[in-house]
Formats: structure tokens, C-alpha cells, sequence
């Protein structure tokens, strides 16, 4: 029996003898005191050294987007660091092309702050807060798509740009135990500021989509910030082609009412894919726009449709292009969907006329 | 205990009985951080000190606390906890004072936790009974040929860079037959002393 004793107190003192050596360590050799970081040359923020650049900035209500959570495996938290920031870490070499490595693009959430700073974000980030809202509904609009409606609860305003995305934060929940945020598009237009409107597809096992899915219900509270992007509507005049898949519809949307409460009035066409009848939505809505808006032409497409039923469009988004549109150069083009959807749809568009520089998508992958 | 000076075995850690040539212990980030050889040089002086220190306090604590209490049965596990917090505070070190060997050795500094070395050092020193002094040379003396075998390895790498090898044997490959042309030439030295 006293072996028993001597054996848990032996292994115990080592352990505390370390552990408190360890600790004493951490307070003296791994304290970096207070550092400076300076934001565009102007903006100047004292946070304390040894955390990362990404946290030291949400720290202060400064946001960079960060789809991953910072672990270094989403890319999306770029930011420039002009001093200070050390030398380029292995974990970050994956996401850095050759230029971001010459114009010292950085992953925010891997750089530490360990002495002064001088970065550089674009300045819209300012712009970008967080925001606690209730859900005020949450509806299936297909069986795998849900169009959720959150209103600010403080006496906040958002501003955003038509096309422009949030990043709304899964809490920890039965099937997850960290906090997760993931980007969504704005499908609301950008003249209501109370409020914003989301669709988010069911991903099997997406921390959270099955957040949202499973969980999430009218009166809910969550959190989101934003907003990010530049996937929003050029001020140019020239036509405009339109092209989404499923979710692919909500910063098309988006962007679809802000024509129509700006009155802007440039030719739109609107292709909408997929697969089947089910897979629909909002197309009562499109259909009005249609009849509001004398320029605007929508036309969905279903690529496994129920021949008895559908009367309409049958192929894919890229079927339509080659259908619909004519060689003609000057216009421009918004797409939002998959990766393989996107880059065929370039390719077609590539063939129908349409300058590189004026293809302009949000990929959700 | 055993009456061998201690020079002895601080020389023939290094040469006759290296840990990664003649034992074959701690190959992992010989392979894998051997590519530069400040890197490694970086990696190796870690794991001397390592080796040093650990050597050390895990002798006392063997000797002073293990032994008394016959808890000899305990010591993998206490030598891998002294080792696991000693890396952790030379991690702290390096990351404050030599920024860019830590941003060098990236995730191989705490891998020097398991590496495989350091805690045969431990066990070798109880297995041959070695004193106090002789632990500690024959601790700096391992930690030295370590860094001996991954520096040549890295400037041999360095030099066939360009060569053409046969494309299945790039890499790690090609490393393994390397460590084990070393480890023949390496074998010439052995039987000069026994530790
Ligand atoms: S936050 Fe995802 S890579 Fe930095």
C-alpha cells in the first residue's frame, strides 16, 4: 500500500517541480511586453506581444477574414506586413503565391507579434464589425437549402456592398466543441442595414451547416462579422450576364434586388442551374423581378428534370450560355458557385467574347 | 559502475558509438531537417543541449529518488516527462533569442521530444552505470555525434542537389541509403575503445 503513495508522490513532485519551472519560464522568457502595430501608416494599436497578428487585431475590432479560425488552413487571412513580421513561416508557404512573397503578404493568423509592427489592410476592413443578431427565420427553401433572415439586435447598422460576404460563427455544440466561423453570401439587398438574409446548403458532417441545419431556429441568437469581398457589381454600363448554381443564388440575388432599388438600368440576364425541380427556389420571386424590371431576362435550367412535369430549360448553366448568348465583346459577367461549375462557365464565356478581366466569381471551394 | 574516463566516452559517443550511425536512434529528423546545414547545425546544438541537461537531471532524479524508493520501473515514463518539459523550455528560449532558427526548425523542435536519441541517452547511461560526470559526457558526446551525422548528411545533400537520382529513390530514398553508406564508413572506428 505505501508503495502505492510513495510511487503517486514521487511522480507527482517531478511533475510540479517541472510544471513550475515551466510556468516561471513562461512568465519570464516567453513575455514580449507591449508592442506597437502600425495600420496603414496611420492607425496605430499597442497589443500584447507573443499572440498572433490575426487575434492582436480582432482583439481590437479589426477583422480579417478568417474562414478557418486561425489554423492556418483556410488562406483567406492575408495581410501585408511591411516590418516585423519575421520570415515567412512553413506553415504559410502553401498559401502564398510568388508575388504575394515579393509584395510580403502574410498569414495574419500565423505571424506573432513579437516586435513592432507596420502592416497594411484594406481600408474597407474598418468597415467590418462584429454583429449579434436573432434569427428571425429560418426557412427550407429545398430540402437541403436554408434561407435564414438574422435582425442586429444592437442599435447597429450594417453597410455592405451587394455581393459582398459574412462569416457567421458556429458556437461550440453538440458536434463540435470550438467556436467555427464560416463565410456566407449577403442574399438581402444592400439598402436594408437591420437585417441580413443568408442561404446556406447542407454540407453532411459541415461543422456549421449542421449548425444551422440542425440546430439553429427562429429567436436563436448568433453572431456574425463582416463584411468582406470585392465580388460586387462593377459601375460600368455594359451588359450583364448572371450565372449561379444552388446557394451560387445569393449574392446574385443580392445584387439583383440593388439593380432594382438603384433603378440601374443595364441588360441582365440571369442563368440559373440545377438539378432537379426540387432543387429550385426563389423562382417566384425571379419571375417578378422579371416583370419589374424591363431588362432583366431569368432563365433557370435543370440538368435532371422530371420530363413530365418541367416545361422549362434543360442542361446545365454552360448549355445556356452557348444557347443564349452571342458573340459580342464588352459585356461583363458575375458567377457564383462550385470550382469545376466556374471554371467551365469561364471557358464558355471565353468563347462567347467576354475579356478575362471582366469575368468576375465567387467560388464557394 | 563502470571506470571509464570520461573523455573516452565523450569521444567515443561522438565517433565510435554515434546514436544515429552505429544505433540508429533519433532517423526521423535526420531525414527529414538534414536539407541546409545551418538548419542543422541549429537542430543539432538543441539536441546536445538537450542531451546535456537532461542527461543530468534525469541521473539525479534516477539515482536521488528513483533507486531509494525501487521505483527504477518508473523511469521511462519520468525520464520522458523531464524530457518533454525541458524541450518545451528550450522551445521558449529559441523562440525568443534565435527567432530564426526557430522559424528554421519549425515543427522539429518540439519533435525533439521523441526523439528517439535523447531518451536512449537516459536508458544507456542507467544500463551501463555511468557516473554522474560520465552521464553528462557521454550525454554531450551523443548530442555531438547527432549533430556530426545530420551536418554531414546535410552537406552531402547539399552536393548531389543536382545529381541525377533515379526519381523513385528522390528524398528520403536516397537519404536512407546515404545514412547507411555512413554508417559502413563510420563502423571503421569501432572496436578502437568499448563504453
Ligand atoms: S485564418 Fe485561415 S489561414 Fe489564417
Amino acid at each position: 500500500m505505501s508503495s502505492i503513495f510513495v510511487t503517486v508522490f514521487i511522480i507527482t513532485t517531478i511533475a510540479t517541480v517541472l510544471a513550475l519551472l515551466l510556468t516561471l519560464a513562461n512568465y519570464y522568457i516567453a513575455d514580449y511586453g507591449e508592442r506597437k502595430i502600425v495600420i496603414n501608416n496611420d492607425k496605430e494599436l499597442y497589443v500584447e506581444g507573443g499572440t498572433t497578428l490575426l487575434s492582436s487585431l480582432i482583439s481590437n475590432e479589426i477583422f480579417i477574414p478568417s474562414a478557418c479560425g486561425g489554423k492556418g488552413n483556410c488562406g483567406y487571412c492575408k495581410c501585408k506586413v511591411e516590418e516585423g513580421g519575421g520570415p515567412i513561416l512553413a506553415t504559410e508557404l502553401s498559401y502564398l503565391s510568388e508575388d504575394d512573397k515579393n509584395c510580403n503578404i502574410r498569414l495574419s493568423c500565423q505571424v506573432k507579434v513579437k516586435e513592432n509592427m507596420k502592416i497594411e489592410i484594406p481600408e474597407e476592413l474598418f468597415n467590418v464589425k462584429q454583429y449579434n443578431v436573432v434569427v428571425e427565420f429560418a426557412r427550407d427553401v429545398t430540402p437541403t437549402i436554408k434561407y435564414l433572415r438574422l435582425a442586429i439586435c444592437e442599435d447597429k447598422e450594417i453597410q455592405f456592398r451587394a455581393g459582398q460576404y459574412i462569416q457567421l460563427l458556429a458556437p461550440p455544440y453538440a458536434d463540435s466543441n470550438e467556436d467555427v466561423f464560416r463565410a456566407y453570401s449577403i442574399a438581402s439587398q444592400s439598402t436594408t442595414n437591420k437585417y441580413i438574409e443568408l442561404l446556406i446548403g447542407y454540407v453532411p458532417d459541415g461543422i456549421v451547416t449542421t449548425y444551422v441545419h440542425k440546430h439553429l431556429t427562429k429567436g436563436d441568437k448568433v453572431t456574425f462579422n463582416g463584411p468582406y469581398g470585392d465580388f460586387y457589381l462593377s459601375d460600368s454600363d455594359c451588359d450583364i450576364v448572371l450565372v449561379a448554381v444552388g446557394t451560387g443564388m445569393a449574392p446574385i440575388r443580392s445584387i439583383l434586388l440593388d439593380i432594382k432599388d438603384k433603378k440601374i438600368s443595364r441588360n441582365v440576364i440571369f442563368f440559373f442551374g440545377a438539378r432537379t425541380e426540387d432543387d429550385l427556389f426563389m423562382i417566384d420571386e425571379m419571375k417578378r423581378l422579371e416583370e419589374e424590371l424591363p431588362q432583366f431576362t431569368f432563365v433557370p435550367t435543370l440538368s435532371r428534370p422530371d420530363k413530365n412535369s418541367w416545361n422549362g430549360e434543360v442542361g446545365r448553366v454552360t448549355d445556356m450560355i452557348d444557347k443564349y448568348l452571342e458573340y459580342k465583346e464588352g459585356r461583363e459577367a458575375y458567377l457564383c458557385g462550385n470550382g469545376p461549375m466556374i471554371k467551365s462557365t469561364v471557358n464558355h464565356l471565353i468563347d462567347k467574347g467576354f475579356s478575362e478581366d471582366n469575368i468576375y466569381y465567387d467560388s464557394f471551394d | 559502475m563502470s571506470d571509464i574516463n570520461p573523455l573516452v566516452i565523450l569521444m567515443a559517443s561522438i565517433f565510435t558509438n554515434n546514436m544515429i550511425l552505429s544505433n540508429f536512434l533519433g532517423m526521423c529528423s535526420f531525414i527529414a531537417v538534414s536539407n541546409e546545414i545551418k538548419t542543422s547545425i541549429g537542430l543539432g546544438q538543441a539536441v546536445t543541449f538537450v542531451l546535456g541537461a537532461t542527461s543530468i537531471i534525469n541521473y539525479i532524479i534516477y539515482k536521488y529518488l528513483l533507486v531509494p524508493y525501487n521505483l527504477e520501473y518508473l523511469r521511462y515514463i519520468v525520464f520522458i516527462i523531464t524530457i518533454a518539459a525541458f524541450v518545451q523550455l528550450v522551445e521558449m528560449v529559441v523562440e525568443r533569442y534565435a527567432p530564426t532558427l526557430y522559424y528554421s526548425l519549425g515543427i522539429f523542435l518540439p519533435l525533439i521530444t521523441v526523439n528517439c536519441a535523447i531518451l536512449g541517452v537516459s536508458l544507456f547511461m542507467i544500463i551501463r552505470s555511468y557516473s554522474l560526470i560520465q552521464s553528462f559526457f557521454f550525454g554531450i558526446g551523443s548530442g555531438l555525434g547527432w549533430t556530426l551525422a545530420i551536418v554531414a548528411m546535410a552537406g552531402i545533400k547539399q552536393k548531389i542537389k543536382n545529381s541525377p537520382i533515379p526519381k523513385g529513390l528522390q528524398g528520403p530514398g536516397i537519404t536512407l541509403i546515404i545514412t547507411g553508406l555512413m554508417a559502413l564508413a563510420f563502423i571503421g572506428f569501432s572496436g578502437i575503445v568499448k563504453i
